[in-house]
């Protein structure tokens, strides 16, 4: 599979590195390049350096060939407008969106683009953890 | 008409400006602090602080009953996101989109915005500060409404230098909304007078540039005076 990363933080370069230890494609977008510190000397993957929502910068990183891409930047409306690119000019089959905005994940999520909301996640698990906790201590 | 506008720099604040001239509803939201409580001095109402591309702020601003959103922050991201859910969320008829770079431009003709201005012209306008023959600069184009904003300074051989608003003799379908002095923007009423190194911001119907350069600027050729700013920046 030929997967393309946005953003190289904690996420975009743990999915790297981990597709790459799969022997996926894979190719990692950001600014900047101190970023790819992240990857580790072993990454075997494409580095590209430029911003993931500039076309050029995408057909680049090969996006006409890509089966999947994911935005894992660190602003929501980049990530969204990557994956609406990715999408609907590059016709990529699969592309997430990492977006912390439950609002906007939701409504975006409506309008066909696929969203991963760490913030409803973390909600839910933090919920279930709280709701575990046995109750009664002041009593 | 109602409109939203996102992004009170100076685009979007002159945008606002003119609505209010023209006898238009609006709201103007920006996010900056500093900048909020600046513009708080001269706005009484139609301001609102906050992150425009957060939906509960677009809410709050009334985008469900807008008639037309502007989206001229400085991030064009933030701006294609804004169009998107006053388009595809809010079901706003119409929508315009200011691009900061112009590599963007095919992000937001993909996106459906139904008009764009390109800060390449907020360059040149700046340039303009710098170069004094740079009189012209068409800021806005609104193709479908057939209305266009451009910014044109006034110098000493011009023969508006001097005069009243209401004594101007403008081209037919021309509106003087707003003249730039120094830092200050001044709404031009009709006894307000013009002064060399002014920039006053006009509204009129596509074509009729040549008419208002020669009615402003009479020394010089209009095709030569658009050349300058550079015709691309109305868009195709």
């Amino acid at each position: 599979m030929y997967v393309i990363i946005a953003g190289c933080g904690r996420v975009g370069a743990g999915m790297a590195r981990r597709l790459s230890e799969e022997g996926h494609d894979v190719v990692i977008i950001d600014e900047d390049p101190a970023s790819f510190r992240l990857l580790g000397e072993r990454f075997g993957g494409q580095r590209v350096v430029g911003a993931a929502i500039d076309w050029d910068v995408l057909i680049e990183a090969g996006i006409e060939g890509a089966d999947a891409f994911a935005a894992a930047t660190d602003g929501d409306n980049t990530n969204l407008v990557c994956a609406l690119i990715a999408t609907r000019a590059f016709e990529v089959p699969c592309s997430v969106a990492r977006v912390y905005d439950p609002l906007r994940a939701a409504a975006f999520a409506g309008l066909g683009v696929r969203t991963v909301c760490p913030t409803e996640d973390a909600r839910t698990l933090m919920l279930d953890e709280v709701r575990t906790c046995p109750a009664g201590r002041g009593e | 008409m109602f409109v939203v506008v996102v992004g009170a720099g100076k685009v979007g604040l002159n945008v606002a400006r003119s609505l209010a001239l023209l006898g238009h509803e609006f709201i103007l939201i920006e996010q900056r602090r500093t900048r909020y409580d600046l513009l708080l001095e001269e706005m009484e109402e139609g301001l609102l602080f906050g992150d425009g591309t957060e939906m509960w702020v677009l809410e709050e601003a009334g985008i469900e009953r807008a008639d037309l959103v502007v989206a001229v922050t400085g991030d064009d991201e933030d701006n294609v996101i804004i169009a998107q859910l006053a388009k595809h969320v809010y079901g706003v008829p119409k929508v315009v989109g200011r691009i900061n770079n112009p590599a963007n431009r095919r992000t937001f003709d993909l996106l459906d915005v139904d008009a764009t201005v390109s800060a390449a012209s907020m360059v040149i306008s700046m340039i303009e500060h710098e170069l004094p023959h740079h009189q012209f600069v068409p800021l806005l184009s609104l193709r479908r409404e057939n209305v266009e904003l451009v910014e044109i300074e006034i110098n000493e051989e011009s023969p508006a230098a001097h005069l009243t608003v209401s004594d101007l003799r403008l081209p037919e379908g021309v509106l003087l909304a707003t003249i730039l002095r120094g830092d200050a923007a001044i709404v031009a009423r009709g006894s307000e007078s013009l002064l060399p190194g002014d920039q006053v911001l006009c509204l009129l119907p596509p074509g009729r540039e040549k008419e208002l350069i020669r009615a402003l600027l009479p020394g010089r050729r209009p095709e030569d005076v658009q050349a300058e700013a550079g015709r691309d920046l109305l868009g195709p």
